[in-house]
């Protein structure tokens, strides 16, 4: 296992942070797996003993925690919101258009590793449902012929760039409202 | 008929999320007298501030409701160990979107609201416990502590006083158990958030490393900072008695204009909310039902009829739209307001399968320590979900009932109430609908929720 010298630094600052050394395992795992993508066993037993604790301390974390990995996702990772306000926007219907435009089921990871899909629970964005993330960005109202062209671009390599798509968390540096006063079927 | 006004918004902790020309820099939270408050602070006693906040009679924006104050002075001074401070930022109950926007667009007011609760109780250190999926939010209130360490607003001798405090952010993993505050402490420890059973464990006493802590909601810390400015007594009068201050509404679902709202506590009625600030329904639809307080509160019937007495010995007869927007009023139905989230359902959608949708989260989040809500929840979720694929049984509805009775009450932490209300409260509202599914089973509903 061979980690950067920018995550070790970062992992290296983490720690003590932290009364106890133990209290750092979520934050030494987040950054382990940002850049390797998943904690093998390997890789659990040398987070342990940064940590000074046993192997199985770090495992029963990965195997508990539904954002933690023991296989990677795929580059890029989609997050659709599965719980009940989403879906009354048609977050499964979302879905679905998801997983026919990238070509793979959610909870897969397609078999040339460019995509993945995770129906997941709540992602706190419940008044502009349904909401899915790619990486680490927020969009919103993804539904019905929305989703068709949001899934496109997604394909197309072509969302980052796309005037139609700002992502919540782009939307706080260019100021465009994020609650808009009026929209909506 | 006169139309009555609609009802106004009150914004005082999202009084500048919004504004295009506001920033969640440091440079732009001075300018709008940030920190201001913090000063203030540093001039009192640290029992002056408790003394405020407990006048404010502030209560609990997680979902409890418990005053904050009162909180406070459970705290065991005696001990002589240290004291912690946990900002619970886990946002995790379905419905709430409220944090999100006070940490993504004014961090600082957040970090303000710490560091003076801090410095209140006497902290030696706090923690902000923030959702994973923020993964933005984690940045920026990262960058917003460095600023606001550099201005000497945390870290050592705070405002060059003898009073250090580090704050640092924690991110979970995406595990809903962690916004119980037991849970959410055995996992800042580094370990599976498993509740811990109350007493002896109450955070006030017992709680980081065995070390009096208090656990607050992001909301309820910026409250604190408000509590200051316009002084306890001046803020008990905003809002109604034992409903003080505002509150951030959240509403989702079938509305024309789900979003989230800050209104006074008990400014309007559900109605008002629902029709005059969301721009009611979806064109040709009808109410249907309302979860009033984030997915675990129990479901209201939009043609129920509600009476009975309210605390101060007043009856009530109340329709869906007259219930009042506080803490009270959702309560004294039934119901809850818990942590704010409104969730709106119109006339199409399948009760059975909304709850299969809200038995699959609390079956996937339960942490699986106690037997009943391990199982309990695995259960009603499969019972559901069989209902909604078209092998219903007409006993199914006493069946889901008798696996929710057997959760409630005999579990550690209330993640097992809030896993048993949905499926009490489904079936005591529309158990025609589940009895229906055991003849119709096969009729797929147009919208799919599970």
């Amino acid at each position: 296992m061979e980690l950067s010298k920018e995550t070790l630094t970062k992992i290296e600052e983490v720690i003590p942070r932290y009364p106890e050394k133990r209290s750092a395992a979520l934050m030494v795992i987040h950054l382990v797996q940002d850049e390797l993508g998943f904690i093998s066993d390997e890789t659990c037993s040398w987070i342990a003993e940064k940590l000074e604790i046993e192997p199985i301390n770090i495992k029963e974390l990965i195997t508990f925690y539904p954002m933690l990995r023991e296989t990677p996702w795929a580059k890029k990772h989609i997050r659709v919101c599965r719980t009940l306000p989403c879906a009354l926007r048609g977050s499964y219907g979302t879905c679905k258009i998801l997983e026919d435009k990238l070509g793979v089921k959610e909870g897969h990871v397609r078999e040339d590793g460019e995509f993945s899909i995770e129906f997941m629970e709540c992602l706190a964005d419940c008044g502009e449902g349904p909401v899915v993330m790619v990486g680490e960005d927020t969009y919103e109202n993804i539904e019905g012929k929305n989703a068709e062209s949001f899934a496109d671009l997604l394909v197309q390599e072509k969302l980052d760039t796309s005037k139609d798509f700002t992502s919540y968390e782009n939307g706080l540096v260019s100021k465009s409202p994020v609650s808009k006063p009026t929209k909506k079927k | 008929m006169i139309k009555k006004n609609t009802p106004q918004e009150r914004r005082i902790i999202l009084k500048h999320a919004d504004d295009p020309k506001y920033s969640n820099k440091i440079g732009c939270y001075l300018k709008n007298d940030g920190y201001s408050m913090l000063k203030k602070a540093f001039k009192m006693k640290p029992e002056e501030i408790g003394e405020e906040v407990l006048k404010s009679g502030v209560r609990g924006r997680g979902g409890a409701g418990f005053p904050a104050g009162m909180k406070w002075k459970f705290l065991d001074r005696k001990s002589g160990k240290p004291i912690y401070l946990i900002c619970n930022a886990d946002e995790s109950e379905p419905g709430t979107f409220k944090d999100r926007q006070i940490m993504h667009k004014d961090p600082h007011q957040l970090i303000e609201g710490m560091m003076i609760a801090a410095y209140a109780i006497g902290a030696k250190q706090a923690f902000i416990y923030i959702r994973a999926e923020f993964f933005k939010g984690a940045h920026i209130l990262e960058e917003a502590i460095a600023e606001a360490k550099e201005k000497n607003f945390c870290g050592d001798k705070i405002l060059g006083s003898s009073y250090s405090c580090d704050l640092v952010v924690h991110r979970g993993a995406g595990a809903y158990i962690c916004g119980e505050e037991t849970g959410l402490i055995e996992s800042l420890e580094g370990k599976r958030p498993n509740p811990r059973i109350k007493p002896p464990y109450f955070p006030a006493v017992l709680g980081l490393y065995q070390c009096p802590t208090i656990v607050n909601n992001v909301e309820t810390l910026c409250n604190v900072k408000h509590v200051l400015e316009i002084g306890g007594e001046e803020f008990a009068k905003i809002g109604k008695p034992n409903n003080t201050g505002t509150r951030i509404w959240c509403v989702s679902g079938q509305v024309q204009k789900p979003g989230y709202y800050e209104f006074e506590c008990g400014a309007l009625t559900l109605g008002e909310m629902i029709y005059d600030v969301c721009g009611g329904l979806l064109p040709g639809r009808t109410l249907k039902a309302v979860i009033p307080g984030g997915s675990s509160s129990k479901i209201l019937r939009a043609d129920e009829r509600f009476s009975g007495k309210l605390k101060d010995g007043s009856d009530f007869d109340w329709g869906i739209e007259d219930i009042p927007l506080d803490f009270d009023g959702p309560a004294s139905v039934g119901s809850m307001s818990g942590s704010g989230g409104i969730i709106i359902m119109d006339d199409t959608v399948d009760m059975v399968e909304a709850m299969a949708n809200i038995n699959a989260f609390y079956a996937h989040e339960s942490c699986g320590q106690c037997t009943p809500c391990r199982e309990g929840s695995l259960w009603m979720k499969k019972i559901t979900k069989r209902m909604c694929e078209g092998d219903a049984r007409h006993e199914d509805a006493d069946l889901l009932l008798s696996v929710a009775n057997q959760i409630e009450g005999r579990t550690i932490c209330a993640f097992g109430e809030a896993a048993a209300w949905p499926t009490q409260s489904f079936i005591a509202k529309f158990r025609n609908e589940f009895e229906e599914k055991a003849k119709n089973g096969k009729n797929k509903p147009s919208l799919q929720l599970i």
